[in-house]
C-alpha cells in the first residue's frame, strides 16, 4: 500500500512542479516578501517587525492560494480528463489515491514554503538586526502556517471529490477566511443572549476549522522570545499540531468516504 | 474455463436536476468470456458497452447483479494485479513522457528497478514508440496516445486485457498495429475482451462476440455460428461449354452472370443449389467453386440492432 501511495504522491508532486501557476505564485510571494524591506524602511526601528508580519502573511496567503488552486485542480483534472480510469483499474484502492494525492500536495507545499521561508530569512538578514535566535524562531511560525495549509488542502481535496473546481475553490476560500475568525465566533456565542444562538455558535466553532490555532506565533512573539532567550510555547505548538492531525484525518476520512461511493461515468 | 462471468448485471443512472429519474443503461446482462479467447463486445453508441467495462473495472457500482473476473468479485482490488485496461478515448498525464507514464503505472503494480525499465523499453518497442520516449504526451497524436494506452494496459503482463474501443481514432496502419498486438496477446494465452465499432476488426480477430443494444444482450456466440445462421444463399461458379444451357440454368437459380467461359450463379436455397449441381454434373460442366453467401458482420449487426429498434418503435 505504501509503495502505491508514494508512487501517486510522487506523480502528484511532479505534476504540480511542472505547472506554471506554481512558479507565478512563488514569484509573487517572494516579490511581496522582498518589498517588505522597502516598507520596513518607512517605519522607525520596526523594520524587522514589518518584514516578519508581511513575510509570514505572504507565506500564509500564497500558500493558501497554492493549496486551493493546485490542490483542487489536481484532483479535478484527474476526474475531468479521466486519467483516474486507468489508475483505479490498477490494483489501487480509492483511499490510496486520495492519500497519495494529499501527500503529494503536502510535499509540494513543503517545498514551496521552504523557498518562501528562505526568501523571508534573506530579507531579515538584509536588515541584519536580528540574532540567530530570532531567525530560528521564524521556523515554528512557518511550521504552524504549514499545518494550517495542510488543513486547507484537506478541505480543498474533500470539496473537489464531489464539486466543480470553481465551487470547491469558493468553499475552501470561505472556510479559510471563516477559520481565521474561529475564536471570534466562540466569543460572539458567549456574549449572545439567546441560548439557541449560543448553541449554534458552539456547534459551528467545533465543526468549522479553527485556523486561529495556527496564528499563535506572530512577529512580536518571535522578537520578544528571542530577546528574552525563551522558547516559543511548545505546549501550544503541540496542541495545534494535534488539532491539525485530527482535523485533517477527519476531513480525509470524509473525502475517502465520498470518493469510494462515487461512480466514474 | 470462464475468466469473466457477468450475471444479471443492471445499472441505472439518475438523470435530471430536481426530479431525479432512473435511466437503465444496462439491463440484466449475462455473459461469460472463456480463457484465452478474443471476445468482441459490439453495440451502437449508448448500448452499454463502456458501462459494462467500467463496472468490471470497478469504476461504476452496479445497481444489481454480479460480475467476477478470474473468480473474484470485481471490487476485490488485488485481483486488478492480473488484468489490464485501456479506457475509451484515453487521456494520460500530458506532462509526462511515455517512459515516465509507464514507469509510474509499473510502480502501482509493485514493479521497480532494472526489471521495470526493461519492461518499459520492451513495451515502447512493441507499440512503436521508442523514438518518442522523451516526448511529452501533450505532443502526441491521437494514435500515439492510443498506443501508449495499450502499452500501459500491458505493463503488468496481464492475464486478461479489457480494451474499450482500441481502434478508435487510429489510421489504417495504426489499426493494423493494434490488430497485430491483439493477435500476439492471444498467441501468448492472454484473454482479450474488447469493444469496438470497427466491425471488420472484430470479424478479423474475435473468437466470440456479444451484441448489445440499449443495455440488453441481443446475441452472443462464436462469430462463425452467428453468421452461419444467416446464410443468404450459395454462390456457384461453373465452367465449360455453357452457351446452350444458360436459359435452362436461369430457370433453376436466382441470379446468373455469364463471364468469359464461366457462369457465376446465385442459388437462394440449399435445395436449389443441389439441383443446380446435379444439372451441372449431368451436362458435364466443370464445378469451380461453391460458397455460402453470408452477410458480413456489419450487415448482421445492422439487422440485429435495426430489428430491435423497429420493435421498440412499434411498442411505442
Amino acid at each position: 500500500m505504501i509503495q502505491r501511495v508514494l508512487a501517486i504522491a510522487r506523480n502528484t508532486y511532479r505534476e504540480s512542479v511542472r505547472d506554471k501557476i506554481l512558479y507565478n505564485l512563488i514569484l509573487f510571494a517572494l516579490v511581496m516578501i522582498l518589498s517588505s524591506i522597502m516598507l520596513g524602511q518607512l517605519t522607525l526601528g520596526n523594520e524587522d517587525k514589518v518584514i516578519l508580519d508581511l513575510g509570514l502573511s505572504a507565506i500564509s496567503v500564497f500558500g493558501m492560494l497554492i493549496a486551493v488552486f493546485i490542490g483542487i485542480g489536481l484532483v479535478f483534472k484527474e476526474l475531468e480528463k479521466r486519467t483516474v480510469y486507468a489508475l483505479l483499474a490498477k490494483p489501487v484502492h480509492r483511499h490510496e489515491l486520495i492519500l497519495g494525492k494529499y501527500l503529494g500536495l503536502l510535499f509540494t507545499l513543503l517545498v514551496n514554503l521552504a523557498v518562501m521561508t528562505v526568501g523571508l530569512e534573506l530579507a531579515l538578514l538584509y536588515t541584519g538586526r536580528l540574532g540567530m535566535g530570532a531567525h530560528l524562531r521564524v521556523l515554528p511560525a512557518v511550521f504552524l502556517v504549514f499545518l494550517s495549509l495542510a488543513l486547507t488542502t484537506a478541505l480543498a481535496l474533500l470539496f473537489s471529490t464531489f464539486s466543480t473546481p470553481a465551487l470547491s475553490a469558493l468553499f475552501t476560500f470561505f472556510l479559510w477566511i471563516i477559520g481565521h475568525f474561529g475564536k471570534d465566533l466562540q466569543n460572539f456565542g458567549e456574549l449572545a443572549k439567546s441560548e439557541s444562538v449560543q448553541w449554534l455558535c458552539r456547534i459551528l466553532y467545533y465543526i468549522l476549522p479553527n485556523l486561529s490555532n495556527f496564528s499563535i506565533i506572530d512577529s512580536r512573539s518571535v522578537i520578544q522570545s528571542a530577546a528574552y532567550s525563551r522558547p516559543i510555547d511548545p505546549v501550544a505548538i503541540a496542541g495545534s499540531t494535534l488539532y491539525a492531525v485530527l482535523y485533517c484525518a477527519a476531513i480525509l476520512s470524509l473525502a475517502i468516504a465520498v470518493f469510494t461511493r462515487r461512480d466514474f461515468k | 474455463m470462464p475468466v469473466v462471468e457477468i450475471e444479471n448485471l443492471t445499472k441505472d443512472f439518475s438523470v435530471g436536476f430536481w426530479r431525479k429519474r432512473p435511466v437503465r443503461a444496462l439491463d440484466r446482462l449475462c455473459l461469460q468470456v472463456n480463457q484465452g479467447e478474443i471476445f468482441g463486445f459490439l453495440g451502437p453508441n449508448g448500448a452499454g458497452k463502456s458501462t459494462t467495462i467500467k463496472i468490471l473495472m470497478h469504476l461504476l457500482h452496479p445497481t444489481s447483479g454480479a460480475a467476477r473476473i478470474l473468480g473474484n468479485p470485481v471490487d476485490r482490488v488485488p485481483m486488478h494485479q492480473r488484468i489490464g485496461y485501456l479506457p475509451e478515448n484515453p487521456y494520460f498525464y500530458d506532462y509526462l513522457t511515455p517512459a515516465e507514464l509507464l514507469t509510474y503505472m509499473g510502480r502501482l503494480f509493485g514493479l521497480r528497478g532494472e526489471a521495470l525499465s526493461r519492461k518499459v523499453d520492451a513495451l515502447l518497442e512493441s507499440v512503436g514508440l521508442t523514438d518518442a520516449r522523451k516526448l511529452q504526451l501533450r505532443k502526441f497524436s491521437k494514435g500515439m496516445v492510443q498506443r501508449i494506452g495499450i502499452a500501459q494496459a500491458l505493463i503488468n503482463d496481464p492475464e486478461i486485457v479489457f480494451l474499450d474501443e482500441p481502434m478508435s481514432g487510429l489510421d489504417p496502419l495504426g489499426r493494423m498495429d493494434v490488430r497485430r498486438i491483439i493477435a500476439s496477446l492471444k498467441a501468448r494465452g492472454v484473454t482479450v475482451f474488447f469493444s469496438s465499432h470497427v466491425l471488420p476488426d472484430v470479424e478479423a480477430l474475435c473468437d466470440r462476440i456479444a451484441i448489445l443494444n440499449k443495455g440488453r444482450l441481443q446475441e452472443m456466440g462464436a462469430l462463425d455460428d452467428i453468421l452461419k445462421v444467416r446464410i443468404a444463399g450459395y454462390e456457384v461458379i461453373l465452367s465449360g461449354s455453357t452457351g446452350t444451357i444458360v436459359d435452362q440454368i436461369r430457370n433453376m437459380c436466382d441470379e446468373i452472370r455469364p463471364m468469359e467461359n464461366r457462369l457465376q450463379i446465385r442459388a437462394g436455397t440449399r435445395e436449389r443449389m443441389q439441383a443446380l449441381l446435379a444439372f451441372a454434373f449431368a451436362h458435364k460442366l466443370e464445378l469451380i467453386s461453391v460458397n455460402p453467401v453470408r452477410p458480413s458482420l456489419e450487415e448482421h449487426f445492422q439487422s440485429v440492432v435495426g430489428s430491435e429498434q423497429a420493435a421498440v418503435g412499434s411498442r411505442q
